[in-house]
């Protein structure tokens, strides 16, 4: 089989796969499951083979819109270093999940309509990353959105997974609106209807406009990057993100951590050329990257809810990534650390899942305790995640977050010490999490009856403990990134180095002191955190006073002015002429015809004798 | 041989009948039937006329062909009409047109 139908296959059998689920085994749980891991099992085979034979260049498929040269939209494939990384990250990552959820699924309702959802969002996952134009991508962009929403709100009946799944929708549209801008600007400045483009190759290509205007060119790529700010939840649109645990588990996990998220990063390397040749627009995205990296990590240490604490831990990661685009070095120091990321955090969102299965659906922390001797795989393999995230040396995640951070102490020595306090945030609330969870005595019945989960969710822990350990070695990062930009380590210092070890060990070392003797309650309680910075309430006070208040004034002039008056109003005119002319009628039929008669004989004398 | 005054007068004496039934009965379906009468009396004379009256010497088919159209869309008119009386019938269990002056005050 060449190769691009290769490409093409690994596309749409998740939709196809989706499709069938959807219309003829609705009701057959293993066939249902069976498709949707048949279907990702297809584009791990295809992705890897396309990796290995370095398929290169594009595939052309139609053209959606065609208004010949001034206006045409294709849809083709694009295959390079970048695009053949990312396949290799989202089809290694998807068949895993698939198959945990089995597990996790079994005694839940909508068993089909989940493996649907899962295969519909590989479908789109795959759509991003094989997008060969802006507009394709956004197409399925938003079609990650729509799948999203269908996953985040699966339990559709509970209010706040109806509500959280609106959210994630609603936030990422603001997000989307100032993409669609600037894939316009970009179009507009790149000649318009005369050669205007939306490949990724053409406007990375600096166009003429964009370079007597720098100030436009750093605009088009920050509205650009607004799209990654919706997707990859960074401030001040993260809010969605931590919401949308209300999902099962895996969808967190394949959503949150490896793919859908991931999307933006993988947009901003997609137009890294573009984004670097503007120094602007680059010192914004690093810096709102850092931001929130060092604020998602604050509000990390003061969550309760197991998937609380790691979602806004994805958050802060995500952060490291933007920033990573942000420093203008190379669009492998964001990949790799998505690369990493993808595989600890997929491992950490699993071995939370495994845990709230074994408490029966309890994810608050500090109901649970003692989960060591009772889920030891679960402990075992959370360790690796854990010690990945929190950058602990010879884990994946220690190789490519340091790699951000010195690259940041060469570029930007203000946004390197952001994040290196963030990275000392994060081994202390994971080291928080694994305390309270996992050791101390049970603080309540359902982690005294935990019980470890069943093989087919084990298996995928154990297998994504080994890339969450070994992913950041120089054998894969050779491997998946050289060709895709270099990742030489940069000249630091002999003490930057320490400096990371140190709030390594700093964190860690905190998180034992405050937690390490296993406390009933948590020992800190701050307000201010857990109100989330007062964002989420803010953005509330927004909806009730602004837009509620704009509402209320549509509404009067709804109701008064056009209820009221043309509505209603008309209709009283009319009804009260009716009301003065029933005084005209005699109520027997035979006497309008007889009047009928009368008028015709009248009329036709009329005609015929008057002149 | 009856002459064109023969099939005038027939045609009157129908339509007279027919108003005759519009007028003074009280069950909205004799009504109707009247109607079709005064209806089929037109035809009638149409027809008489179409046989007798020569144009520019030659015999004239057009009022014929009238009739034809005339018959078809008193067809469908009688569907809708017994249609409206059936409904009416259900919706207020009578047929007779004095029961039947809402509209006046």
């Amino acid at each position: 089989m060449n190769l691009p139908s290769i490409a093409w296959i690994i596309l749409f059998a998740p939709l196809v796969a989706a499709g069938l689920i959807l219309m003829v085994t609705r009701t057959n749980k293993p066939f249902a499951a069976g498709l949707a891991i048949l279907s990702a099992l297809i584009t791990t085979v295809g992705g890897y083979t396309l990796f290995a034979k370095s398929a290169e260049g594009v595939y052309h498929g139609f053209n959606w819109v065609d208004f010949g040269q001034a206006f045409s939209i294709p849809f083709d494939l694009a295959l390079d270093p970048l695009s053949r990384t990312m396949l290799v990250i989202v089809t290694t990552i998807s068949p895993l999940v698939f198959i945990y959820s089995i597990g996790y699924m079994k005694e839940e309702v909508g068993f089909a309509r989940f493996f649907a959802g899962l295969a519909l969002f590989l479908f789109s996952m795959l759509g991003i990353v094989l997008a060969n134009n802006l507009v394709m991508m956004f197409i399925f962009w938003e079609l990650v959105g729509v799948s999203s929403y269908i996953l985040i709100g699966h339990y559709y009946h509970k209010d706040s997974a109806a509500d959280a799944a609106k959210q994630a929708f609603l936030v990422n549209r603001i997000g989307d609106f100032g993409f669609m801008l600037g894939i316009l600007l970009f179009w507009i400045a790149t000649g318009g209807p005369s050669g205007g483009t939306f490949s990724f190759v053409g406007i990375n290509h600096p166009a003429p406009i964009f370079v007597q205007n720098p100030a436009l060119l750093a605009v088009a790529v920050v509205l650009i990057f607004c799209g990654t700010v919706g997707k990859s939840a960074q401030f001040p649109l993260h809010v969605w993100l931590p919401n949308s645990m209300e999902g099962p588990t895996p969808v967190s996990s394949l959503l949150h951590a490896a793919t859908m998220v991931a999307a933006g990063v993988y947009l901003l390397a997609r137009i890294f050329p573009i984004l670097a040749s503007s120094p602007e627009a680059s010192e914004v995205v690093a810096w709102i990257g850092a931001i929130t990296a060092l604020g998602a990590g604050i509000l990390a240490i003061q969550q309760d809810d197991i998937k609380g604490i790691l979602a806004y831990s994805t958050i802060s990661q995500l952060g490291y990534m933007v920033t990573g685009a942000g420093l203008a070095v190379s669009a492998a120091l964001p990949m790799f650390h998505l690369f990493t990321h993808a595989f600890f955090k997929c491992l950490l969102f699993l071995t939370a899942g495994s845990v709230i299965l074994g408490m029966h659906h309890e994810q608050n922390i500090w109901k649970m305790g003692g989960l060591l001797k009772k889920m030891p795989v679960t402990f075992i393999t959370y360790c690796c995640g854990m010690l990945a995230l929190s950058g602990c040396p010879f884990f994946s995640g220690h190789y490519s977050k340091d790699l951000i951070m010195a690259c940041s102490w060469e570029h930007h020595r203000d946004i390197f010490w952001v994040v290196v306090i963030a990275a000392g945030l994060t081994p202390f609330y994971m080291m928080r999490q694994a305390l309270v969870v996992f050791f101390g005595k049970a603080r309540s019945e359902h982690s005294e009856h935990a019980h470890e989960s069943p093989l087919v969710m084990t298996i995928p822990l154990i297998l994504l403990a080994i890339p969450a350990v070994i992913a950041g070695y120089p054998f894969f990062e050779h491997t998946f990134f050289h060709e895709i930009g270099s990742l030489a380590e940069p000249e630091v210092p002999a003490y930057v180095p320490q400096v990371f070890l140190g709030v390594f060990l700093a964190g860690l070392g905190l998180a034992i002191a405050i937690y390490g003797r296993a406390p009933e309650k948590d020992p800190i309680r701050i307000p201010f955190l857990r109100r989330l910075f007062y964002i989420d309430d803010f953005y509330f006070w927004i909806v009730r006073v602004i837009q509620g208040g704009f509402a209320k004034i549509c509404s009067f002039i709804d109701r008064w002015l056009i209820d009221g008056i043309l509505v209603r109003g008309s209709a009283t005119v009319v009804w009260t002429l009716g009301f003065a002319l029933r005084f005209l009628q005699v109520g027997n039929i035979q006497a309008y015809a007889l009047f009928f008669g009368v008028g015709v004989v009248g009329l036709i004398y009329l005609l015929l004798h008057v002149r | 041989m009856p002459t064109l005054a023969n099939y005038l007068i027939a045609s009157g004496l129908f339509f007279a009948l027919g108003l005759g039934a519009v007028m003074l009965r009280r069950s909205i379906i004799v009504i109707f039937m009247g109607l079709e009468m005064m209806l089929n009396a037109a035809n009638l004379s149409l027809v008489a006329f179409s046989r007798y009256g020569l144009v520019s010497g030659h015999q004239n088919f057009d009022a014929q062909v009238l009739v034809f159209f005339i018959i078809s869309v008193a067809a469908a008119e009688v569907a809708v009409g017994l249609a409206i009386i059936v409904s009416l019938y259900r919706a207020r269990q009578t047929t007779h047109v004095e029961d039947l002056d809402t509209l006046k005050f």
